[in-house]
């Protein structure tokens, strides 16, 4: 199938500094890809390019005409002067009725917030009301930058529960950052390993055999493949190591 | 009974207010004080360099404020450490203005009106200026809300909905421009940026949505200006410091109950 979002050598510099350099991959229509990385390896930097919010040193990205994308940043900071509720947020840059509204904010798992300020929501809510925002684009890409961060343990797993479901029901390609590895490596079809450039990129178990990537968590990786292992041989080791790993962000 | 030049005032505060009150809120939530101020100190120099080649004041002030905001703009896409340069501009832009006044032969000048505003100023050729830039600025941030909105939450959500927030900007800046040049008779150079934030600050508590705070924001701007040139009519204050203080009463009123507690003493 034609790919929504062909990346050609994209080398970004901030500040002096090569924050990625020569990205290359491509997202087709539906699939889930993860983007996994240390602390400022440049995931956040390389779906901010993807936006349009970063213009690249070099390389290309080209998207499929009139591509509709759903984003949610990792981090944003409301200034307390503005008055805004959830309703009239999730209706930025684009209108949307008062049921539909409704009914997404129930589909997120924050139902009846609608009149609530936005400055008074809990981190969870708020990462919530930014996902509905971004659905409501009906979007062809869903871009998420570490969705998950403010979520309790099982708002996490319900997140990805959620994203496959809306997957399979408007068929939307995904395309996120996430530090559950464990999670990740169970619900991605392709997991990118980033440090600046690609390390290594491939479907999870793929990924998680290669070197580069064993390079990168180190020793933890041994326990996250017998977990890997465990989601699909349904045997029943090692799982507290691989929570470890995962925890330590 | 209103004098005729009083009518004047009126009319052009009452423009002012309908382009100051919403426009005001952008500055409040993009915390562009400073921008706000180093625009409306151009006007100063807008001002001599309009008497230097004998055009109209309010074409000058257009142009010279408008070379401020766009240059601001620039300087505020560069990033990090720019408060010093807007510090320097926007004074410099101010002291230079005077000076370059004061060279200028032959003219006998009340900068005192440009600096703090007239109710004598406002001609009746200028009125009919007066209300189209105000229209003009109110009907842009009307007709691009959501779009400027949007690029004031959050640039990133702007950009991947499609927007440019730098296009956002450019209409701010625009706008800006346009209510220092219809508000620089009534109000004054030095208090053109107050009448801006005042308003949209004493409209916070009233609102829950950035559209009912623009409509208070205005509506206070207006009480303000009838306040502030009632005063002038009556007992002779400057226009601009009598609306502005008007506005800062306003403020205060609205900020009551936060004034109240935090006088009581924290923990209550
Ligand atoms: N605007 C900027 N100016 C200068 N340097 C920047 C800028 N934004 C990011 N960087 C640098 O680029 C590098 C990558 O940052 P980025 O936010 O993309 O990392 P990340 O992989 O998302 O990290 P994290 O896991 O902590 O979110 C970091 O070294 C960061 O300091
Ligand atoms: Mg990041």
């Amino acid at each position: 199938m034609k790919a929504l979002l062909r990346i050609e050598g994209l080398t970004v510099i901030l500040g002096g500094r090569e924050v990625l350099r020569d990205v290359s991959f491509e997202i087709r229509p539906g699939e889930i890809v993860t983007v996994i990385g240390p602390n400022g390896s440049g995931k956040t930097t390389l779906l901010r390019a993807l936006i349009g919010a970063v213009r690249p040193k070099a390389g290309r990205i080209r998207r499929t005409p009139g591509l509709r994308i759903g984003y949610v940043p990792q981090r944003l900071q409301l200034d307390a002067t503005m008055p805004l509720t959830v309703a009239r947020f999730l209706s930025l840059p684009v209108r949307h009725g008062a049921r539909e509204i409704s009914a997404m904010l129930a589909r997120v798992g924050i139902p009846g917030l609608e009149a609530r300020q936005i400055a008074e929501l809990s981190g969870g809510q708020f990462q919530r009301a930014l996902l509905a925002r971004a659905l409501l684009a009906n979007p062809q890409l869903l871009i998420l930058d570490e969705p998950t961060q403010a979520l309790d343990q099982p708002g996490i797993a319900g997140f990805y529960r959620l994203i496959e479901d809306i997957r399979r029901e408007i068929g939307c390609a995904v395309l996120m950052v996430s530090h559950d590895l464990h999670v990740v490596m169970a619900s991605s079809d392709r997991v990118i390993c980033l440090n600046t450039h690609v390390c290594c990129e491939g479907t999870p178990a793929a990924v998680l055999e290669a070197p580069q990537y064993r390079a990168l968590f180190g020793d933890g990786t041994g326990g996250l493949m017998a977990l890997y292992r465990h989601h699909h041989d349904h045997s029943h080791e090692s799982a507290s190591e691989g929570e470890e790993k995962t925890d330590a962000r | 009974m209103l004098d005729d030049f009083m009518l004047r005032a009126l009319l052009a505060g009452i423009a002012v207010a309908l382009a100051a009150g919403p426009l005001g809120c952008f500055v409040l939530w993009r915390r562009m004080a400073y921008f706000g101020d180093a625009t409306a100190h151009a006007a100063i120099l807008g001002v001599a360099l309009a008497l230097w080649f004998s055009i109209s004041v309010l074409a000058g002030v257009l142009f010279t404020s408008l070379l401020m905001a766009l240059l601001v703009s620039a300087l505020i896409r560069k990033g990090h450490g720019i408060d010093a340069a807007l510090g320097v501009l926007s004074h410099a832009a101010l002291a230079i203005g005077v000076v370059a006044i004061s060279f200028l032969p032959g003219v006998r000048l009340d900068l005192q009106a440009f600096l703090f505003g007239d109710i004598l100023a406002i001609a009746p050729r200028d009125l009919a200026m007066i209300w189209a830039g105000a229209l003009l600025v109110t009907l842009l941030l009307a007709w691009r809300r959501q779009s400027l909105l949007t690029a004031t939450v959050s640039e990133d959500l702007a950009f991947a909905s499609g927007l440019d927030p730098r296009r956002e900007q450019l209409i701010l800046a625009l706008t800006l421009a346009l209510v220092v040049a219809i508000s620089l008779k009534l109000v004054g150079a030095l208090l053109i940026s107050a009448m801006l934030i005042i308003p949209a600050a004493a409209a916070r508590p009233l609102a829950r949505n950035p559209e009912s705070m623009a409509l208070a924001a205005l509506l206070i701007a207006l009480l303000a200006v009838a306040a502030g040139l009632g005063a002038a009519n009556w007992f002779d204050t400057p226009a601009g410091p009598g609306i502005v203080t008007a506005a800062t009463i306003l403020f205060a009123l609205t900020h009551l109950r936060a004034v109240l507690r935090s006088i009581r003493g924290p923990g209550s």
